[in-house]
């Protein structure tokens, strides 16, 4: 029996995995990972099941130790400076802890949650079918809380295979995809039209309930309280104060807020991704738009395996150098056939 | 004959879920439309449906967008909602005992006062309701009734409270609750119930359906105290009266 022991941890990181929808009828909110892109691609780079059990860990450091045995883990989402005893380790690739070292994870850059997946998952009993955390609700498993220092997290015995990167479509910092509605009609075109044309910023007060946009004051045509009804992941509820709140996956199931619109499947985890300060844009999308970005997206979580690669081919992934807006240049300047950098 | 039923209005929650509304505001007869809708849901599913959340006015329909469109669920969802709704059978009624006031029920004098009439004059008046379980949400458990005797109907508090205890029986608006945790509430609190309406490792781990009937019996402090160690033992405490 190997396990992977929590040496420190900050707020924010708990065992977190597909969640478990089935219950909502009870008040019982699902839970499960923010960013379901990451959570499958940690668990892909270790041959783990796309939405097994992994380690959310918030926006600050943590460090794990292997003991019993080695331990062998996948690393996806926010990335972070990262090293195993002083070697370091990539993001989007796998690793394994030796008996007794330790990983070393820093600050998140560029995103708020990192993934962190265990080769044969998480031992845990699975409540309503997950062992995701929901601390309201005393649910969770092995500990029904946020980790701690000092937790113990435990598996199998590290197999020995060959470590693993995977590609991943580049990261986008376009605007996140709303659909307007349900209750968009408490709310004039002109508020409709101030709510994509703001500049928002997410509020440092955002945990995993809900993340709270500061920015314009959007007001409501016939006052704030409606008869409550059923949310969903990415509800935009707009309370008495004009300040929305996008509904994240520990929300209420139910919410007396008139909702303006909804963010999309596809760009749930990219928005659970965008740090505390940090600007937001939102885009209305047509409903047909936004079922075929789920489809693809569905797709995109079940074709993972696909984009598994050695660790050493560390070719360049011209997909993502071509998305990325950073890269944009250097890649135009690149041949694509003869690799030679086109000198100005 | 029976005038033609109203149909909902189908309302997008994203790409993923559809809002099958009934009103716009608490409608005793739109709720029975919801759960009747639900019902015929679960007796006759539609591939893709992942699952349905009553609430008093609507039923939200979770489901996923790569096994059916928006379009083609709606037009399902109205086919099924403008069949005449089935007939309610063997609907079950629940006795809750409570105990009001004190530091059960820390607003029970100020609701008094509000109402210009006496404490026991709203405990006869909440505990002599004969309720309906409209919906659950917010937290596991936490069940809305309808059928609040109109005189108890007031606005909620103006702050909220941070934490109120689990168990807290309450009224809102023209609604009363049973809250299973402890959690924020801006209603205010007119006594406590040993019952869990949300218990894990119990079975059932959730006692009250949608639908449910539901009437309260008042009980002293002590016999509360008692009922809450057996309730943190598994039991029901809650009386099944019929069926």
């Amino acid at each position: 029996m190997s396990k992977l022991v929590v040496t420190s941890i900050g707020p924010a990181s708990s065992v977190q995995d597909g969640g478990r929808p089935g219950s909502q009828r009870y008040g019982l909110t699902p839970s499960g990972a923010m960013d379901r892109l990451s959570l499958a691609a940690a668990n892909t780079l270790v041959g783990n099941e796309p939405f097994a059990a992994v380690v959310e860990i918030g926006p600050f450091g943590a460090t794990f130790a292997a003991r019993g045995g080695a331990v062998r883990i996948g690393l996806a989402g926010a990335s972070r400076n990262a090293d195993i005893g002083g070697r370091p380790v990539a993001f989007d690739s796998s690793a394994t802890l030796a008996e007794g070292e330790t990983l070393n994870l820093g600050f998140a850059r560029g995103g708020s949650f990192s993934y962190l997946a265990i080769e044969h998952g998480i031992e845990g009993e699975p409540m309503f079918g997950s062992l995701a955390v929901n601390a309201r609700a005393g649910l969770g498993s092995p500990y029904p809380r946020p980790l701690q220092s000092g937790d113990e997290l435990k598996t199998k015995a590290a197999s020995g295979a060959t470590e693993r990167r995977i590609e991943l479509p580049a990261a986008s910092d376009a605007p996140i995809r709303i659909l307007f509605g349900p209750q968009d009609d408490e709310f004039t075109a002109e508020n409709r039209k101030l709510f994509l044309d703001n500049e928002w910023k997410i509020s440092a007060t955002s945990d995993r309930m809900g993340y709270r946009l500061e920015g314009a004051v959007i007001k409501h045509r016939d006052g704030h309280n409606i008869v409550s009804d059923g949310t969903v992941n990415g509800s935009i509820q707009v309370p008495g104060n004009g300040q929305p709140i996008v509904l994240m996956p520990d929300r209420g199931t139910s919410g007396g807020y008139p909702k303006i619109a909804t963010v999309i499947t596809a760009d749930l985890g990219r928005f659970a991704q965008t740090s505390a300060g940090r600007p937001v844009h939102f885009k209305a999308v047509t409903m047909a738009e936004a079922q075929a970005e789920a489809i693809k997206f569905h797709t995109l979580l079940h074709s993972l395996p696909d984009r598994l690669r050695g660790i050493d081919d560390l070719g360049l992934n011209i997909e993502a150098l071509r998305d990325a807006n950073v890269a944009g240049q250097a890649v135009s300047a690149v041949d694509v056939t003869t690799w030679q950098v086109a000198l100005p | 004959m029976a005038e033609p039923l109203s149909p909902p209005r189908l309302l997008p929650s994203g790409d993923s879920a559809i809002t099958v509304e009934f009103s716009r505001t608490i409608d005793d007869a739109a709720n029975r439309r919801v759960l009747a809708l639900d019902r015929v849901i679960a007796a006759e599913p539609i591939a893709g449906i992942i699952e349905t959340v009553p609430t008093y006015r609507s039923l939200l329909v979770h489901y996923d967008p790569v096994q059916i469109t928006f379009d083609a669920l709606g037009e399902q969802l109205l086919a099924r909602a403008a069949k005449a709704p089935p007939t309610e059978t063997g609907t079950r009624r629940w006795r809750i005992p409570i105990t009001y006031g004190g530091e059960h029920g820390i607003d029970l004098e100020d609701v008094a006062k509000a109402l210009q009439t006496t404490p026991d004059d709203i405990v006869a008046r909440h505990a002599g309701g004969d309720y309906r379980v409209a919906m659950i949400g917010f937290t596991p458990g936490w069940s809305y009734l309808s059928g609040l005797d109109k005189f108890l109907h007031m606005s909620r508090r103006k702050e909220p409270r941070l934490v109120t205890p689990a168990g807290t029986i309450s009224i809102g608006g023209i609604q009363t609750g049973v809250q299973c945790l402890a959690g924020p509430s801006g209603w205010h609190l007119l006594g406590r119930t040993p019952v869990r309406t949300y218990q894990l490792h119990r079975d059932p781990t959730f006692l009250l359906e949608p639908g449910d009937a539901v009437t309260f019996t008042a009980v002293d402090a002590k016999t509360f105290a008692e009922q809450d160690r057996a309730a943190e033992a598994g039991e029901f405490v809650a009386e099944l009266v019929t069926p």
